[in-house]
């Protein structure tokens, strides 16, 4: 298939959509799952055909992540010429009556909208019911999509997802997917595409920031018969499920982000690592593979040109430490995920010796829109350096939760207090943790810094993969910290001493601490282990496990001290 | 020593259990190279439940690799178990967003009330308590999979409850059939 008729299936997918008079959209994402979606997805699909109206009036359409997942499950309505309505905590009652709401019985409905006055015996147009104040049940499940939950967002990324089924290329293409891919068939060289990339100052979502242009050229200039490409869909921290929610909700856009990068760099064949955690995200993508294989965008001759490339799904088996671009080489080699020293770096050597370029879920997903509104249209987007947007996922002590995206630059102040609308009631913000395990914690008194990679990073914590915990006072600082310790001890894969015996001296002198055990020269012992810890570990869980004792200990030392045992002056007065 | 057979094909497991000849079928498309190795051990953790001695030894055999490289890598990966679990599985997250909601709280009700640690199965097989990592409903803190259904926004209450309720249903299920 080649993109004209890419085009033509779009096209017919757009009149297929258009032709409905409304689209009802129901959140089958996980987080709304394990609110009870499925029942409330179930409820829509019966209501409707109970309803027996004529099938242009409306459709379900299962959909990815909306967002707002505290409030799940979630469910948008969009009628023709009319602003979407977005409905929150939708039980099988709340669906049921809003399919009877929405949908009009009559074929003279068209009439009675024209018809200012309200008339009573259309009781089934939403609109009337709520210009009459009659329909006030339904009306407080309405989630105003001008709040600025939603208002402070900038959509890259997340640019279909809650907005197609994930499960349809066709829904995707409709959405000018594969025009990206396309367009670089077409139009580009392997060089310029790599050229655009750089260009557009993105740097890898993983954490580290790697500028993602440059490790695309540095694949592009090796000379090997045969390179590949991964996606890193080992979405580790806890706490954090950006990567999930784009392979489960937008699998498509993943893809076409990796097919691109195959053709950059010369790839022509490809893996998909995704953690065994992740079952609808491997189903998904699985989906999307099979798909895209049967209309010619995946396999032999991409889109009828000449350029070749498949993708394969390796499901990971749970180890944090596969997150780190060697080890996760070595698992799909069938091996134990342990890192190696770099250089040489996967893009000179890597998978089974060959050059391997390794992105993260989320770098990928931003590079079909990066082709299609230009580099300068990206850059235009966030800081000096960093560059875009960044997907978080926000959790912890919030009046909202759920996932969001916002430009780079923007403050942790307007992420908790406009975006989470604040800690709730008698409860104090205390600190926002970054980065997992692998970050720290920021306190109040740095919340209006803007967040970059370079930023976090000068407050003793990173990035990271975006997960985003807000914490409030009743949980305890050094708890909090052993918390995280206790994890790198248990995913340390041993092949280095200091993270394989340092992190478990770490827990033993927190544990210390927090026994009410110690004294003022432990929490000097303390820090001084984390900086040996850091510094001469072999991977980046090593060098980045000591940051929330590390961090914790520079904003919060009082909480530590105050758990000391009696100072030795007071004992010898006694 | 594991001894290697001559050809992949042609030695099927003695038991003719239909998962082994699922297992044959994936070895067969993955054309039986070593790389595939976290792949069938994937497979087999999700058709039997569990790895057993019997099963890493046959994969062995199979992949022409050493039994030690077999457990060694099944070892290494968390998801791997290698004794069955309880007819009912309880799973807690206790991701950062759940623990900070108050995980440890429902880890502990569910242990005093069955009598079992987190890992472990009660000594009746009816019911097993494990741990997730992050199940990536962190909106929804705390998270808990009871037999496969996921439920956010839980408390020791309510988990407790309901779990107590399951494992009491199959108790009187099996005294009716005794």
């Amino acid at each position: 298939m080649d993109s004209t008729h890419l085009e033509a299936l779009a096209q017919e997918e757009r009149d297929r959509q258009g032709k409905y008079k409304r689209r009802i959209f129901c959140c089958t994402s996980t987080a709304c799952l394990s609110a009870g979606a499925a029942i409330t997805h179930n409820t829509l699909d019966q209501a409707l055909a109970q309803c027996q109206c004529d099938e242009e009036e409306a459709e379900i359409v299962p959909t990815g992540c909306m967002g707002l997942c505290s409030q799940g499950p979630l469910v948008r309505v969009e009628i023709q010429n009319h602003a979407p309505l977005l409905y929150g905590n939708v039980s099988a009652d709340v669906a049921q009556q809003i399919v009877t709401e929405h949908i009009p019985l009559s074929a003279n409905e068209e009439d009675a909208l024209d018809d200012d006055s309200i008339d009573a015996t259309t009781p089934h147009d939403f609109m009337h019911l709520r210009a009459s104040g009659a329909k006030k049940s339904l009306e407080r499940f309405i989630i105003p999509l001008d709040s600025p939950f939603f208002a402070k967002q900038v959509r890259v990324v997340l640019t279909e997802t809650g907005q197609i089924n994930p499960e349809k290329l066709d829904d995707y293409l409709a959405h000018d997917g594969y025009q990206a891919l396309a367009h670089v068939l077409a139009e580009m060289s392997p060089e310029d595409v790599c050229e655009e990339i750089l260009n557009s100052g993105l740097r890898g979502r993983g954490g580290a920031g790697f500028p993602t242009g440059l490790k695309w050229k540095l694949a592009n200039q090796e000379l090997a018969s045969e390179k590949y490409v991964i996606v890193n869909g080992d979405e580790g921290d806890p706490g954090a499920y950006m990567d999930r929610t784009v392979m489960e909700d937008d699998p498509h856009r993943v893809l076409e982000g990796m097919i691109i990068c195959a053709y950059a760099t010369g790839a022509t064949s490809g893996y998909l690592y995704i953690r065994g955690e992740y079952p609808i995200a491997i189903r998904r993508i699985r989906r999307a593979i099979q798909a895209a294989r049967r209309r010619g965008i995946l396999g032999k001759s991409v889109l009828g040109t000449e350029f070749s490339f498949d993708a394969e799904i390796r499901i990971g088996a749970g180890a944090f430490v596969c997150g780190e671009e060697t080890a996760l080489i070595h698992s799909i080699e069938g091996q134990r995920g342990i890192p190696r020293i770099r250089p040489p770096y996967p893009t000179a050597a890597g998978l089974r010796d060959r050059p391997t370029v390794i992105n993260n879920v989320e770098t990928m997903a931003n590079v079909p829109s990066i082709i299609n509104k230009g580099a300068a249209w990206f850059a235009s987007i966030g800081t000096d350096k960093s560059k875009g947007t960044k997907v978080f996922a926000l959790a912890g002590q919030l009046r909202n939760t759920g996932l969001i995206e916002v430009p780079m630059g923007i403050t942790l102040q307007e992420i908790v207090y406009e975006i989470g609308g604040g800690v709730p009631e008698g409860r104090e913000f205390k600190a926002a943790q970054t980065g997992g395990p692998s970050g720290g914690c920021i306190p109040k008194a740095h919340l209006d810094t803007p967040i970059d990679y370079e930023s976090l990073r000068q407050l003793g914590s990173i990035m990271g993969s975006g997960g985003l915990v807000i914490i409030d006072d009743s949980t305890l600082m050094p708890d909090f910290a052993r918390f995280f310790i206790d994890f790198c001890v248990d995913e340390s894969c041993g092949k280095c001493v200091p993270c394989r015996v340092g992190t478990v001296q770490i827990r033993e002198q927190l544990d210390k601490i927090i026994g009410g055990n110690a004294g003022p020269e432990d929490l000097d012992r303390l820090e001084n282990l984390c900086n040996v810890v850091k510094k001469t570990s072999l991977c980046g869980l090593g060098q980045s496990a000591p940051n929330p004792v590390l961090s914790t200990l520079k904003y919060f030392r009082d909480e530590y001290e105050a758990l000391l045992k009696v100072k030795t002056a007071d004992v010898t007065n006694n | 020593m594991i001894v290697p057979n001559k050809t992949a094909t042609g030695n099927q497991h003695p038991s003719g259990d239909e998962r082994f000849k699922k297992i044959d079928n994936q070895l067969r498309r993955l054309k039986y190279e070593k790389d595939a190795l976290l792949e069938i051990l994937n497979s087999a953790q999700e058709l039997f439940g569990y790895l057993s001695e019997d099963l890493l030894i046959y994969i062995a055999k199979q992949l022409h690799v050493p039994l030690s490289r077999v457990y060694g890598v099944a070892t290494f990966y968390h998801m791997f178990t290698f004794e069955p679990l309880g007819e009912h599985t309880c799973i807690i997250c206790t991701g950062t967003a759940c623990h900070v909601k108050g995980a440890n709280r429902i880890i502990e009700a569910i242990s005093d009330k069955f009598s079992i640690s987190a890992g472990e199965t009660t000594p009746d097989g009816l019911f097993s308590l494990t741990i997730a990592r992050c199940l990536g409903s962190c909106g929804l803190a705390p998270v808990v999979v009871l037999d496969g259904q996921v439920r956010g926004k839980e408390t020791p209450e309510t988990v407790t409850r309901r779990a107590w309720e399951i494992v009491a249903f199959s108790k009187d299920k099996q005294a009716e059939g005794s």
